[in-house]
């Protein structure tokens, strides 16, 4: 059988370091049956990599199965085969987000963080609460307001970002990164 | 021995109690620890959804950053940091392209990793591990006697391939909190996830999870939870109020950090250990441990009228 190199499937075997362990899915519902956020997903994932072996790769990218995962790495941990299972959540995640195929929060949510990252070096809880509240759901912000509030009487929020010395340099490791993964 | 530091972005605000009483106790404890100097963020969970190898990059710049020769070992107090970096090195090892892609990357910040020249350990498991008992015993001038502390490990002690402790029945931290002098009762949720970032883009998702963990140790009879990572600190605290709205309870679980009730039982004065810091107030589990505990405690004496209960027939 000839794999579209595009495909779900192709992506995760040749793309994802230990991704190709994919292949060897027993379809024994441990990591869904694991899975703390299972009950809340479209499909478990044992489902979803039987769908994404039998090549249904939209249904699997519309799938709210990944953006549910919390990262726990329970799954993982449990599956017989030793399938890296949180990374290729992580994996589709990325995906998704390529093809432009998502209907969710948390991919404003990664990006506002992985942009505060990129130009400060550093995480700014505080810039990301009120960049992503403030853009996506400034209703949500309001009622997030008591928490922040909470926080920032007993000092744990920061208003003012740090960025490390040497972001030049970071930047050029991630541009670099961001090529290679590009394929050139 | 000597090891570098790795604080991770939430020790400059959301976690700072956790980072400052870190400091002090390992210090405490004869353990140097010197943070990496301007070190980033690790991308917690969200940058790995992005794109992988930038994430991976990102993460090894900060192990790029150590020198073995002087400090073979880096300690991260997050678990998510924790897991980022031990990850990182662990992928750079198993697989030879990663390693290549990751280096080429690096070079282009004129850094260099090669994997497995620094190993990541978490503090607890340095703490526990490294901490020549006796010393450990030695410092334990105010035990925690009459505390019932609940041990929360989070998911990411042990994870995501085995290290220092079981994947799914952590004892460290309970070895530890007994060590202590405190109560620590069987916590099957011990391990169970936090939610992660679920309490920003799901919150209805983590309210669930979050209400299971309180609750249990709750019933518990808990006076605290007991952590070891910001995230799973800042989720159960700051949102506990958010889960008391959400289902009608009255949760009133203070949530504190391991390095803090190490702290109280070395004898430090509770005002530095940033207890304030906490959004659940933590007083009445201080005044518990301040009323000394009777030592005389009364029997169990039984009702007369009870049934006799069945004994072994003499041989
Ligand atoms: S636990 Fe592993 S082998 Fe079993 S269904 Fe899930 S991925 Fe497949
Ligand atoms: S890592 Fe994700 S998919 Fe796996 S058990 Fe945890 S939440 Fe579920």
């Amino acid at each position: 059988m000839t794999l579209d190199p595009n495909s779900v499937y192709a992506k995760i075997t040749s793309e994802l370091p230990g991704g190709d362990k994919l292949r060897t899915c027993l379809q024994c519902g441990m990591c869904g049956g694991s899975c703390p956020s299972g009950e809340d997903m479209d499909h478990t994932p044992r489902k979803l990599f039987a769908m994404i072996a039998a090549g249904q790769d939209r249904e699997v990218l519309r799938s709210n199965t990944f953006w549910y995962c919390v990262s726990c790495y329970l799954c993982t941990v449990r599956c017989p085969q030793e399938i890296p299972i949180t990374d290729i959540m992580y994996h589709l995640k990325h995906q998704a987000i390529e093809k432009g195929l998502y209907t969710t929060d948390a991919v404003d949510f990664s990006q506002t963080f992985v942009g505060l990252v990129e130009n400060y070096g550093r995480a700014f809880e505080f810039g990301l609460a009120t960049q992503f509240y403030l853009t996506h759901h400034p209703l949500g912000g309001l009622k997030m307001g008591p928490m922040a509030l909470a926080m920032m009487s007993r000092g744990r929020l920061n208003l003012r970002p740090t960025r490390i010395k040497a972001i030049r340099q970071l930047k050029n490791i991630l541009n670099r990164a961001k090529e290679i993964g590009a394929g050139s | 021995m000597k090891y570098a530091y790795y604080p991770g972005c939430s020790s400059e605000s959301s976690a700072s109690a956790y980072d400052v009483t870190s400091r002090t106790v390992a210090s405490a404890l004869g353990l140097e620890m010197e943070e990496i100097k301007d070190w980033n963020c690790c991308g917690a969970t969200e940058y790995f959804s992005i794109d992988h190898l930038p994430a991976y990059s990102l993460i090894a710049r900060n192990l790029a950053l150590i020198d073995p020769q002087e400090t073979p070992q880096v300690v991260a107090p997050c678990s998510a940091c924790y897991v980022n970096l031990k990850k990182t090195d662990e992928n750079m090892a198993k697989y030879g392209q990663l390693n290549a892609d990751v280096n080429e990357a690096l070079a282009a910040g004129n850094l260099s990793y090669v994997p497995g020249t620094v190993k990541t350990r978490h503090l607890l498991d340095v703490i526990v591990n490294d901490v020549d008992p006796d010393v450990m015993a030695s410092k334990v001038v105010k035990p925690l006697t009459g505390l019932t502390l609940v041990p929360y490990y989070g998911c990411y002690i042990g994870r995501p391939e085995g290290s220092f402790d079981d994947v799914e029945n952590p004892q460290t931290m309970d070895r530890l909190l007994e060590g202590l002098g405190a109560t620590v009762p069987d916590y099957s949720l011990k391990s169970s996830c936090c939610g992660g970032h679920m309490t920003q883009i799901g919150t209805d998702v983590a309210m669930g999870i979050l209400r299971r963990l309180i609750d249990l140790a709750d019933r518990l009879g808990a006076d605290a939870m007991v952590v070891p990572c910001p995230m799973c600190q800042l989720n159960l605290d700051v949102y506990q109020s958010y889960v008391n709205k959400a289902f009608g309870a009255s949760y009133k679980m203070p949530i504190v950090y391991f390095t803090q009730m190490m702290g109280l039982a070395f004898g430090m004065d509770p005002a530095e250990l940033r207890f304030e810091e906490g959004v659940v107030p933590v007083k009445s589990m201080l005044e518990k441990w301040r009323t000394p505990v009777s030592s005389t405690k009364k029997r169990k004496v039984r009702d007369k009228k009870a049934l006799p209960m069945p004994q072994a027939l003499p041989d």
